[in-house]
């Protein structure tokens, strides 16, 4: 046997990898040029991008922003890049961006949407960032009602009123079990705020503005269009949506074949439908519903179905995530002796819904998305906006430009939230 | 001494029990959710009923047996505006079902090439194919629906500019495809006397696919030749329907879309209103479904690569034996939701003027008819008879490549 | 210095390795010769020179980040090299496809986590290679697999997937996945660093069975019972590069470098 016995004296230091192992020019042979069919690619990608450009770039540059009208962004053109060359004609965004972004709202009152915007920043920050402190999800809670405020006008005493039917159910829950037992608080909590929003709520409202009037100038739902309607439709869809949907979630896993059927039953023809046959029960069937006389506003109708059919969407979402968690966090709740209604809201729901974040927000792309739909029955969001403009006489004859503008809109809001998911998916890869 | 009592053999029964014993309690939430349910149900069909007969429009079904009064340009069954709105409903909902066939198809193509380009280890081309998948996703789909439109109507010639001498855009394949922005016009195969053999031939090799499929597995099986089987299969596809329409003299003849007056006439024709609807719902969907493939194909661990690798097996058999079987389990179910979408969104087919359901049922029969009601019921309905069955359908598939695990 | 008995807690009690039966013989079975290698700028292997003849038992040890998998995997071409030869049982590792075809057929590698195939039986996972790769025909290739299925002692699993089977039974599986290759050398890429000492043991037993039929064996392993009473030459690796080699009693009894010997103190400190 030979013999290989061998020792190391002195280690080895590192040494540079050879020549054509790293830089650019290795870069480009491992990443661009690896092979027959991976050069061939790379050229037609590159010439793909470059006749690409070329068409798109000098149109979007030789343009007009300061013209009135079609024709007078043509002559504009004309005059400074000569016949015959087509250019974009941005001017009729630089005229008309306020009702692409407002719709009709009083230029005056353009402080309110904005202010609304910036709080929003403000209430869902808690939601989003965890570093955060908890207090401030209290702002979060009280921020529809304020938006509403802010956004519709009118006394402030009304959303006042409505807070305080949730506050009677909250007290019902807290207060009322000692006397009449658990599950008597739980329909008292249910019922009791109802009655106050359907008989007292208008009324105690009004009283209470005749003594002190507090109120913001009323703004009428058709002044209301454009990117905020768009944006007021998808964030009041999305978070109304949240807590039904948690509902129909844990409604859709209980073990109570009534329940779980009307959950499921809701939830699966909710999905079955498209959305568009679903605003038209909002536009026309939706009055029929309601007793004799009622007359809704038809973005507020709008905003009922969408939150149904987000929530429907969303119970799926919050399903998978109860799915998610391990079946042992059930039975260590169980074990500690919490009753159904505790374990849910101190232990299995934050857990799933933690989980479920990223599910959440791409629900919400998808929302916000949709919300374009509106424009087919008529409401004035973006494009419906685009089509009214175009019915002008003046901007006759347009069609590029503001499609560009309002499909760069969506894109911007759409892809931040899409980022911000993919940054969530990484965080909580991580802390596990 | 009175005897001790032996008759109960449990507490007696309370009131009280209906709420905190275990075994009432669940019966009488349900019972009261159901009569709350009820209740709820009622209030909103009296409401209903009582506006609805104040307008004169008891619930009814009969209109649809009236005659429809309105054109639909783009139909697969014969229809006129004499026919009934039923038939109406009819043609919508077989142009939604063309509009979602044709748009899951090329879908998958796109969603699949796009998503294993993504995968490219080729930098240009993977974020080219991100570039794509993040523009497509994040821009509503109906913007898309009515921008493709706007795009054939605007650079597409119309069917004038093929006129003349001096006409400024020409037929393409030897005078055969027109594509004009009113739609595009494609021959249209006329199935004259004796062309009957070939539809039988053409049967047959697909049948014969089938059959050569399985001799061929079996003869690897008993000697382990392994042949080029997809090339064979494609050969069986395509040539003896080939030959037998030559042999026979070309019974099979074209019917050539002309320009007569200020259109074609002849051929099959796909208005620019289909194409525009086809060609988005395509390309948006297609981005979602290269997501799917992408994540599917990710979803397989390196390691059975590699053990594939280490027994000696080449990258093409490696996929197709080992990753795809693997893969597919994990694309297949997203992909399907995706399909459902596509034709949900089919419904956006008003921005453009095709008449699917939603236009035909939902849109001018409604309209004319004033029975919102009635209209909006039938049309969930269809939707929701494709959404259950293609569930129904996923799930039967879920269940039957299940892997087995402990 | 510390008791070298204790290192045999996993190996099987009623299966004692027989030296006896182990030969080497003149052969050559793998090459390396002055092999370097990088990721990227990280000079992970440096200048490795091994011979392996036919027969041998090898294991290879050293802290993690020492580069011994990427060593193994370089002799089956899961790595690349990019200086140095490595010649495996005649053919050249280079990047021409038909090589590396020709070495992966008569080398078998064993995973730390099997990688065995989900979606098939353990009898199609070990049926697949010889069909596919070596135009077996089925029942051919089925009644091979049931012989290295009973070798490694689960025939009854034949139809099982496994999803169904304990760690030590797939591993066991792996094994005999491989052996339907009929490979002249099998890597082992630290096999039973997933299991549970219960399960080390039966894969170990089948591990001294193969030694005894004479396998040319290059084991990267924590295992050092097997490696002082099976194998005949132990590496020891730091830093990507071979610091000391010897036969397992003189390695284990009077390590030379001291980085040798602060790895066994640390090994047996487990």
């Amino acid at each position: 046997m030979s013999d290989f016995s061998y020792v190391r004296t002195e280690m080895l230091g590192e040494k540079n990898p050879p020549s054509g192992e790293t830089g650019i020019i290795h870069w480009a042979r491992v990443n661009l040029f690896s092979s027959i069919m991976n050069a061939v690619l790379t050229i037609l990608a590159v010439v793909f991008l470059y006749l690409f450009l070329r068409g798109i770039l000098p149109w979007m540059f030789k343009s007009s922003w300061t013209a009135t009208s079609l024709r007078g962004c043509m002559e504009a053109i004309a005059l400074t890049y000569g016949e015959g060359t087509s250019g974009a004609c941005w001017a009729v965004i630089a005229e008309r961006y306020n009702q692409l972004l407002f719709g009709f709202y009083p230029k005056y009152l353009y402080w309110r949407p904005i202010l609304t915007l910036i709080l929003l920043g403000v209430a869902i920050a808690p939601v989003l960032f965890d570093k955060l402190p908890r207090k401030m999800l209290i702002f979060s809670a009280l921020f529809p009602f304020l938006a509403f405020w802010l956004i519709w006008g009118g006394s402030i005493w009304f959303p006042v009123s409505i807070i305080l039917g949730f506050a009677i159910g909250y007290y019902a829950s807290a207060l009322l079990p000692a006397i009449i037992g658990s599950l008597g608080a739980t329909i008292a909590a249910i019922i009791l705020p109802i009655v106050w929003w359907l008989y007292a709520a208008g009324p105690f409202a009004g009283a209470i503005n005749g003594i002190i009037p507090i109120g913001l100038e009323g703004v009428d739902s058709d002044q209301i269009g454009g990117f905020a309607l768009s944006i007021l439709i998808g964030i009041t869809g999305i978070s109304l949506s949240l807590p039904i949907g948690i509902l129909l979630a844990l409604g859709r896993q209980s073990p109570l074949f009534v329940v779980k059927t009307l959950c499921v039953g809701f939830i699966e023809f909710i999905r079955g439908v498209p959305l568009i046959t679903l605003l038209f029960v909002a536009s026309s069937l939706l009055n029929y519903f309601m007793p004799p006389g009622t007359n809704f506003d038809l973005v507020l109708r709008v905003m009922i179905m969408v939150t149904l059919f987000a929530s429907a969407y969303m119970a799926e979402v919050i399903r998978g995530g109860l799915a998610a968690l391990p079946k042992g966090q059930y039975e260590a709740a169980a074990a500690l002796g919490m009753d159904y209604w505790q374990s849910t809201r101190l232990i299995i729901m934050p857990q799933a819904l933690k989980i479920s974040i990223p599910n959440i927000v791409s629900n919400f792309i998808g929302l916000f998305k949709d919300t374009t739909l509106v424009s087919i029955i008529g409401l004035l969001d973006p494009m419906g906006l685009s089509t009214a403009i175009r019915a002008n006489q003046e901007w006759n004859g347009i069609v590029w430009e503001l499609y560009a503008f309002v499909a760069l809109m969506f894109f911007i809001v759409c892809f931040s939230m899409s980022r911000y998911s993919m940054y969530l998916e990484r965080k909580l890869r991580t802390e596990h | 001494m009175a005897m001790a009592d032996r008759t109960a053999s449990g507490p007696t029964f309370r009131l009280s029990m209906l709420i905190y014993d275990s075994r009432y309690r669940s019966v009488t939430i349900q019972v009261f959710a159901l009569m709350l349910f009820m209740l709820a149900v009622a209030w909103l069909l009296s409401n209903a009923a009582s506006n609805l007969a104040a307008l004169g429009k008891p619930l009814s079904f009969g209109y649809l047996s009236q005659p429809a009064g309105y054109d639909i340009n783009q139909r697969l069954v014969e229809y006129t505006s004499q026919s009934s709105h039923a038939r109406a409903a009819l043609v919508g909902i077989l142009n939604t079902l063309l509009v979602a066939v044709l748009g899951c198809i090329t879908a998958t193509f796109i969603g699949v090439t796009v998503g294993v380009l993504r995968l490219s280890d080729n930098w240009v081309v993977s974020r080219l194919m991100t570039v794509y998948i993040e523009t497509i996703r994040n821009v509503p789909v109906l913007l898309w629906i009515v921008l493709t439109m706007a795009i054939l109507i605007e650079s597409l010639p119309a069917p004038n500019a093929f006129r003349g001498d001096d006409a400024t855009a020409s037929m393409l394949l030897n005078n055969s495809v027109a594509i004009t922005n009113r739609g595009i016009y494609i021959p249209k195969p006329l199935f004259l006397d004796g062309s009957m053999p070939i539809i039988i031939v053409f049967f047959l090799s697909i049948v014969g696919i089938y059959f050569f499929g399985r001799w061929a597995r079996t003869r690897q099986e008993t000697t382990g030749a392994i042949l080029p089987i997809f090339w064979i299969k494609l050969a069986i596809f395509v040539l003896p329907s080939v030959v037998v329409f030559y042999i026979l003299g070309q019974p099979i003849a074209l019917e050539y879309p002309e320009l007569k007056g200020f259109n074609f006439r002849g051929g099959f024709q796909a208005r620019n209103s289909l194409i525009a609807l086809w060609l988005a719902l395509s390309i948006y969907t297609g981005a979602f479904i290269a997501e799917c493939v992408r994540a599917g194909i990710q979803a397989i661990s390196h390691g059975q690569t590699e053990a594939a690798f280490a027994l000696g097996m080449r990258p093409g058999r490696t996929m197709s034996l080992i990753v795809l079987p693997q893969a597919l389990r994990v694309i297949i179910p997203p992909m399907i939701s995706q399909y459902l979408n596509l034709t949900k969104n089919s419904s956006l087919a008003i921005a453009v003027g095709y008449m699917d359901i939603t236009g035909t049922l939902g849109g001018i029969t409604l309209n004319q008819t004033g029975r919102e009601m009635e209209s909006l019921m039938l049309l969930m309905a269809c939707y929701l008879s494709i959404s259950i069955t293609v569930s129904v359908l996923m799930n039967w598939y879920n269940e039957s490549i299940k892997m087995r695990e402990r | 210095m510390p008791d070298i008995a204790e290192y045999d807690d996993h190996m099987p009690e009623d299966h004692v390795p027989d030296r006896s039966k182990m030969h080497v013989t003149d052969k050559v079975a793998i090459q390396i010769t002055n092999m370097n290698k990088w990721f990227g700028a990280f000079h992970v292997l440096k200048d490795i020179n091994l011979t392996v003849n036919e027969g041998e038992r090898i294991v290879v040890c050293g802290p993690s980040g020492s580069g011994k998998s990427t060593l193994i995997r370089c002799i089956n071409r899961l790595e690349e090299h990019q200086e140095g030869t490595i010649i495996v049982d005649g053919t050249e590792l280079s990047s021409d496809l038909k090589n590396i075809d020709k070495v992966r057929s008569e080398v078998g590698m064993l995973f730390q986590h099997f990688n065995l195939f989900p979606h098939l039986s353990v009898l199609e996972n070990c049926t697949l290679a010889p069909i596919w790769v070596r135009k077996t025909p089925k029942k051919e290739a089925e009644e091979i697999a049931m012989h290295f299925l009973t070798k490694v002692k689960i025939p009854e699993q034949a139809l099982k997937y496994p999803g169904q089977l304990s760690g030590g039974q797939q591993q066991r599986v792996a094994i005999a996945r491989s052996l339907c290759m009929k490979p002249r050398v099998i890597l082992f890429d630290e096999p039973t660093s997933a299991l549970d000492p219960e399960m080390i043991k039966e894969v170990l037993d089948i591990m001294i069975e193969l030694a005894e039929e004479g396998m040319t064996m290059l084991v990267v392993t924590h295992e050092m019972g097997f490696a002082r009473q099976v194998a005949n030459r132990v590496i020891f690796m730091d830093e990507g590069q071979i610091v000391e080699e010897n036969e397992p009693e003189e390695f284990f009894n009077n390590p030379k470098s001291d980085r040798t010997k602060l790895f066994l103190s640390q090994i047996l400190g487990h």
